[in-house]
C-alpha cells in the first residue's frame, strides 16, 4: 500500500461556467486519463467524488452540502485531493460523445484528447449548456435543450441517429442517469450496447474499491474502482437507470 | 511452505467452505458484492455491520490508504432492517451478519432479524470510532458479557469481534465466552489518527479512526495467541492478513479460520490466489497447526 493522504491544493481561479456550474482551478497537477475522478475534500465539511475537467481543475454543479461549501471558497483557499481514481474513458479514433448537464465536465478532456468527431450536448436551457464553445472548437457539435432555447427542443438522446452510430467505434456518455439509460436503450435497440461507455455516479466513501458503498447490481461491480466508466453491455440488466443507494446503503430511485 | 487439506471448515458453529473469510465492513454493503466475493473463492463472508436504525456514517474523508495500511472512520453507515432484502438472494450461503447496537437489548433485537437468514452473527463490540456503539461497549467486560448473552440467546452461532484497544484483551475474551459466544474474532482496527500537514488538520472527517492492514498484523497475532491461552472457544483471526503464510501464522497462533479485509483493496481476487497457495490434496489437516506455536 502507498501513502494516499489527500494532496493539498490551493484554488487559483474560479470560473463561472453556467448559472449553476463553476470550474475550480488549483495549483496541483494530476496525471490522469479523461473520465477518471478525484475525491475532493472540503475541509470541515465532507469529501465528494468529482471528475477532473483538466489536469488541474474540477467543474462542479452546486448540488449538496459539500459542493455548496466549495462554492463559498475562492482563490487562496485550500482543498484536499485524493486520486485520480477509476478507469477512464477508452481511447479511439471515431468516437461520439453525449453529454448532459454537468456530465460535460469529464467529457471535455476526453474530446480534447482527440478521436471524438461529434459531440451531442444537452441541458435544461441555453444558459446551462456547459463548455458549448470549447466543444464547438474541438468537434462537430449538436445541441438540445429541454426548454428549446437553443438547438433541438427536447432530450439530448434524441440527437442520436443510427447512421452516426454505425460509423463510429464508441459512444462516450456522461450526464443524468435517466438520460444515459435512454442512450443505452437506443443502443440496445440498434443491437450495439457494447459501443456505449457510460460514466456512472454513485454515492462513494472510500474511492479505492474497498468500502462497497458504490457497488452496483447485479454483479457487485465497484463504480469507484471497476468504473466509473462501464460499457453498456455490463449495464443492460441491473440497477442502471432504475436505482442507486444512499449514504446508508438504502436503495433509492435515480 | 506447508499446505493444508481443502474442505469445509467449522468455526464456532458456522460451516465455511475454507479458512478464508471476508472481514466485516469490506464490500459488504450489497448482496451482489458479497456474492462476488463468495464466487471469487472466499470460504465465507461477513456483512457490513447492521444496527437498529439506518445511519449515514461520518462525513469524509472516511478512509485513507497510508503506507502501512488503511485508516478509516466510516461511522457504521448501514441501511438497518432494509439490509434483509440485500441478502435475500444469499440464502444457504456461508454468510455471517455483522450486527451492533447501543445496548444488549438493541443488539438482540437486530440479531433476531437475521434468524433463519444467515449462518451466524458477528457481534461488533469493537468499532473504535462510533460514539455509543462498538468499542464503547466492547471495552467493558460486563457489558460484553451482557450483550453476548442477549445475542446468543437467539440461538444463532454468535461470533464476538473484539477491540485491541484495551489493556487486557483476555479479560474481554473471557467475558464473551461467559456470555455464551460460539467464537471470538480478533481483532478490529487499532485506534489511530493522521494529520494533513498541508491543511493543518486531522485527515479523517471524524478526526480519529481505526488502523487496519499490514501494520496491525503483529498486534492481531499477539491477541489471537493470548486469547488462545485464555479462552476455550474457537478464535477467528483478523487483522493485516494478505498472503497464505499470514494465514498459517494466524492459525499457529490459535485461529481456526482467518478474516481478510484491507488486502482486498490491492487485489479483489486474493481469496482464490491465497487458496491456491494454501491448499493442496496432499496437504496436512489444519488441526495439526492450529495453536501449534503454544507447544
Amino acid at each position: 500500500m502507498s501513502e494516499g493522504l489527500p494532496v493539498p491544493a490551493r484554488i487559483t481561479r474560479v470560473i463561472p461556467e453556467t448559472p449553476s456550474v463553476a470550474t475550480f482551478e488549483f495549483d496541483a497537477e494530476f496525471s490522469f486519463i479523461p473520465g477518471q475522478f478525484v475525491m475532493v475534500w472540503v475541509p470541515g465539511v465532507d469529501e465528494v467524488p468529482m471528475a477532473l475537467s483538466s489536469a488541474s481543475s474540477i467543474t462542479v454543479q452546486r448540488v449538496g452540502d459539500a459542493t455548496a461549501a466549495l462554492f463559498r471558497l475562492g482563490p487562496g483557499d485550500s482543498i484536499g485531493i485524493r486520486g485520480p481514481f477509476g478507469n477512464g474513458f477508452p481511447r479511439g479514433k471515431k468516437m461520439l460523445a453525449v453529454a448532459g448537464g454537468v456530465g460535460a465536465a469529464p467529457l471535455l478532456p476526453a474530446v480534447a484528447a482527440g478521436g471524438v468527431e461529434k459531440v451531442l450536448l444537452g441541458a435544461r436551457s441555453r444558459d446551462e449548456l456547459l463548455f458549448r464553445e470549447k466543444f464547438a472548437s474541438l468537434a462537430s457539435l449538436s445541441v438540445a435543450t429541454d426548454d428549446g432555447s437553443l438547438g433541438l427542443p427536447g432530450f439530448v438522446p434524441e440527437l442520436l441517429n443510427p447512421e452516426d452510430l454505425a460509423s463510429c467505434d464508441a459512444v462516450l456518455c456522461c450526464g443524468p442517469e435517466r438520460m444515459m439509460a435512454r442512450v443505452l436503450a437506443l443502443l440496445v435497440g440498434w443491437g450495439c450496447p457494447g459501443k456505449g461507455y457510460f460514466s456512472l455516479h454513485r454515492y462513494m466513501k472510500c474511492g479505492v474499491g474497498i468500502c462497497g458503498s458504490c457497488c452496483i447490481d447485479p454483479g457487485g461491480l465497484r463504480v469507484c474502482r471497476d468504473g466509473p466508466i462501464f460499457s453498456g453491455d455490463l449495464l443492460v440488466e441491473g440497477e442502471f437507470g432504475r436505482y442507486g443507494r444512499d449514504a446508508a446503503g438504502r436503495r433509492c430511485p435515480v | 511452505m506447508i499446505t493444508l487439506l481443502p474442505g469445509p471448515v467449522s468455526a464456532g458453529g458456522v460451516t465455511l467452505r475454507n479458512h478464508l473469510v471476508l472481514a466485516a465492513g469490506v464490500l459488504g454493503t450489497t448482496g451482489a458484492s458479497l456474492l462476488r466475493i463468495l464466487r471469487s473463492g472466499a470460504g465465507g463472508v461477513v456483512t457490513k455491520s447492521i444496527g437498529p436504525i439506518p445511519l449515514e456514517g461520518h462525513p469524509g474523508p472516511c478512509l485513507v490508504p497510508i503506507d502501512c495500511g488503511l485508516l478509516n472512520a466510516m461511522g457504521l453507515p448501514n441501511p438497518s432492517v432494509e439490509f434483509l432484502d440485500e441478502i435475500s438472494s444469499l440464502a444457504g450461503q456461508p454468510v455471517v451478519a455483522s450486527i451492533f447496537g447501543g445496548s444488549p437489548e438493541e443488539c438482540a433485537a437486530v440479531c433476531r432479524w437475521f434468524q433463519g437468514r444467515v449462518a451466524g452473527v458477528e457481534l461488533n463490540l469493537s468499532c473504535p470510532h462510533a460514539s455509543g456503539f462498538g468499542s464503547a461497549l466492547g471495552t467493558n467486560p460486563s457489558l460484553v458479557e451482557e450483550c453476548t448473552r442477549a445475542v446468543a440467546s437467539a440461538g444463532l452461532p454468535t461470533w464476538v469481534k473484539l477491540t485491541p484497544n484495551v489493556t487486557d484483551i483476555c479479560e474481554i475474551g473471557r467475558a464473551a465466552e461467559s456470555g455464551g459466544a460460539s467464537a471470538i474474532v480478533a481483532i478490529n482496527t487499532v485506534r489511530a489518527m493522521r494529520i494533513s500537514v498541508g491543511l493543518r488538520r486531522p485527515v479523517l472527517g471524524n478526526r480519529f479512526g481505526g488502523l487496519s492492514g499490514r501494520a496491525v498484523f503483529p498486534i492481531a497475532v499477539r491477541c489471537v495467541y493470548e486469547l488462545y491461552d485464555a479462552c476455550s472457544i474457537p478464535i477467528v483471526g483478523c487483522g493485516g492478513v494478505s498472503r497464505a503464510e499470514d494465514v498459517l501464522e494466524m492459525m499457529m497462533a490459535g485461529a481456526v479460520a482467518v478474516e481478510i479485509g484491507s488486502a482486498v483493496m490491492e487485489d479483489i481476487s486474493l481469496f482464490s490466489r491465497i487458496g491456491k497457495e494454501l491448499y493442496s490434496p496432499d496437504g496436512i489437516p489444519a488441526r495439526e497447526i492450529v495453536g501449534c506455536a503454544h507447544e
